[in-house]
């Protein structure tokens, strides 16, 4: 380890040197170590969420599955299905989104267009701090908004769908604002100078331009709804029938599915029947938590998608 | 128009004369171009934002109304109408351990997640190879996308059986320390699980917020601490972590928010209990805000309901003051960092 070929005090400084690095470089390796091992402890969860809703999905997951309800379905029997939470959820889902756009691209638009001054601050603070707002809380707030115009005691979609559009507006409003953003200020003055009016711009130049990115924004924030389980299990209830109607009576959704087959538990077996399992719940639990997960997954890939194939350049 | 000095920016983010009140001439101006469908259009974007403030305070209203008639019964009564409200002596001795349990839960979960957020976003932010990190830190954030109901199916059904042999260890071994006292649950279902799920639920918001201000460090601040010398994790203690230092409470009082608010998997996992326990580790003796109106929603009567609500207004609060702090500690960074 010794240099030869340097002098005697150079090779003395070089040790004294080396001396006080090796602990600093210790150091240095195990923040290192520690931090690659908190990215892989990260990874564990999420690999072992996956792996099990796969595994313990999978064997449930079939046409039948889909396509039926959980009517007249008891005990261990080896049937029944998400057919009416799957209705339930596109519908409250759709109504949702339908409340949520048009508020929050206007309100992206006039904090990018028009917005100055203390209101526009104050809105843009309070979109992020409604992004925080606890689902419970919203799922509160639109089941005693309904209270007081109809009554007490209401349970049907369309609460559901405005307890969601709580929680969907600050999400929808932050991606459209970021993607109205990006569009360069050179094309609104562009057509300005043009002489077009204000809100033709809006509409032809600036909504045209970000359109692409506005809607992997809401792609994204229909991803991050369609799971909200805990407002939907007070402000929709539960069912096994199928209900089409938003407007009267309980609707099933996967989510809350999910948790009543959980909450139901293992089914008490006579033994030697062997029409009964007694793992039937939790299978059909996985089963909807698989489905869900898909949902979720294929949300985030057309997300991605949108991106790709419609960015500005592709639009005439 | 004269009060500016900076140039025009691009980002649509106008200079500092649009703070100030519009001055009657350049109203004139604006106006001239700003008529008909132009009009209408300003009005009606201008409404949707102001939608969105309503709706925060409509929120507030109608739940205070709601939880009216259990703020205003007297007590006795209350604890006789409300089937589970057992013994307490008023609601503010009900919500009281539940602020307690629901407290206690978000901070384990803060505490066992904001190392590993920090590690996380330095790795994707100063550690990973450049080209794999954002596919990297995309992986993290499918931990968010991931819905509360499969967290909390993953944690009843496979987190707790697998967890219980470390528990019960921590109990044997560490039983000294309050957290870990107590007998341990054959089950699992306690808060230190509780805690632990909802840590992986807020990993994601913590890492993203603290990755975003990680990469924000000056370039030169960096160098500066390397060509001195120091290695790349003193880099990071000197330069990285000082200037990240209010985005750090910033984001950890986010994630903070996010698992004081988390319902289903507290209601799917914890075996409930209304004491004031640190117990970590015995089953039956928290629970949260949140999970608890969830589970006796359903089945409650008029004034139960109105107490659910009563409840549900303080969570509301708590998050609100939470959320609030948060937000304004990165609003106010934002307009200093300006000056590196």
């Amino acid at each position: 380890m010794t240099a030869t070929t340097l002098p005697e005090g150079n090779a003395e400084l070089r040790a004294l040197l080396r001396q006080v690095d090796k602990g600093r470089h210790r150091k240095d390796r195990l923040m290192k170590g520690l931090i690659y091992g908190a990215f892989v402890l990260a990874m564990l969860p999420l690999i072992s969420v996956s792996w099990t809703v796969l595994v313990n999905g999978i064997e449930r997951f079939n046409a039948y599955f889909l396509t039926h309800s959980m009517r007249g379905v008891y005990g261990g029997m080896d049937a029944g299905g998400i057919y009416h939470a799957i209705i339930g959820t596109l519908e409250i889902t759709l109504f949702a989104t339908l409340i949520s756009v048009p508020i929050g691209l206007l309100t992206a638009i006039y904090l990018v267009e028009y917005g100055r001054g203390s209101l526009a601050r104050s809105v843009t603070f309070f979109v992020d701090v409604m992004t925080g707002i606890p689902s419970i809380v919203a799922g509160l707030f639109a089941y005693a908004l309904f209270a007081v115009v109809l009554g007490p005691g209401v349970r049907m979609g369309v609460v559901g769908s405005v307890a969601l559009s709580v929680l969907m507006i600050p999400v929808v409003v932050r991606s459209c604002e970021e993607m109205l953003r990006l569009v360069p200020n050179e094309l609104r003055e562009a057509a300005l100078a043009l002489g077009v009016p204000r809100w033709l711009v809006v509409i032809k130049v600036v909504l045209r331009t970000s359109i692409a990115g506005i809607g992997t924004g809401i792609t994204l924030a229909i991803a991050r709804i369609i799971g909200e389980t805990a407002p939907l299990l007070i402000t929709v209830g539960v069912i096994d029938s199928i209900n089409f109607n938003l407007f009267e009576g309980r609707m099933m959704t996967l989510p809350v599915y999910v948790y009543r087959q959980y909450s139901q538990g293992l089914v008490p077996c006579t033994p030697g029947d062997l029409e009964c399992i007694p793992t039937i719940n939790y299978d059909r639990a996985w089963a909807a938590a698989l489905t869900l997960i898909i949902i979720v997954m294929l949300l985030n890939l057309i997300g991605r998608l949108i991106t790709r194939f419609f960015a500005p350049k592709n639009l005439g | 128009m004269t009060s500016t000095q900076s140039p025009p920016t691009q980002d649509g983010v106008r200079p500092a004369e649009d703070a100030a009140p519009p001055r009657p001439g350049r109203r004139r101006r604006t106006r001239a171009a700003d008529k008909g469908a132009s009009r209408l259009f300003r009005w009606t974007a201008t409404g949707a934002g102001a939608l969105i403030l309503v709706v925060l305070v409509a929120v507030a209203a109608f739940l205070v109304l709601r939880a009216w008639p259990a703020l205003t019964t007297p007590a006795a009564e209350l604890t006789e109408e409300v089937s589970w409200m057992g013994e307490a002596t008023s609601l503010l001795d009900f919500v009281g351990p539940l602020i307690f349990g629901t407290v206690l839960a978000a901070a384990l979960a803060l505490v066992i997640a904001t190392p590993i957020a920090l590690g996380i976003a330095l790795f994707t932010s100063h550690y990973a190879p450049r080209r794999l990190a954002s596919g990297l830190g995309y992986l993290v954030d499918l931990l968010a996308a991931i819905p509360s109901v499969v967290y909390g199916l993953w944690g009843g059904l496979v987190l707790a059986p697998m967890v219980k042999p470390i528990w019960a260890w921590l109990n044997e071994y560490l039983g000294f320390i309050p957290f870990f006292a107590g007998t341990v649950s054959p089950t699992a279902r306690v808060l230190m699980t509780v805690g632990l799920v909802l840590a992986v639920m807020i990993l994601p918001i913590i890492t993203a917020v603290s990755r975003e201000v990680f990469l924000q460090t000056p370039r030169l601040h960096e160098e500066a601490a390397l060509a001195l010398g120091a290695t790349r994790w003193e880099m990071i203690r000197v330069a990285v972590l000082p200037f990240a230092r209010s985005g750090i409470v910033s984001a950890s009082m986010l994630g903070l928010g996010r698992a004081l608010g988390e319902t289903m998997a507290v209601l799917m996992i914890l075996s409930p209990g209304f004491l004031y326990s640190f117990q970590l580790l015995e089953a039956g003796q928290q629970q949260t805000i949140a999970a608890n109106i969830a589970a006796q929603f359903p089945e409650a009567n008029p004034l139960g309901v109105s107490a659910l609500i009563a409840t549900g207004l303080a969570l509301f609060v708590i998050t609100l003051v939470v959320n609030m702090a948060a937000r304004a500690i990165v609003a106010r960074r934002k307009d200093f960092s300006g000056a590196n």
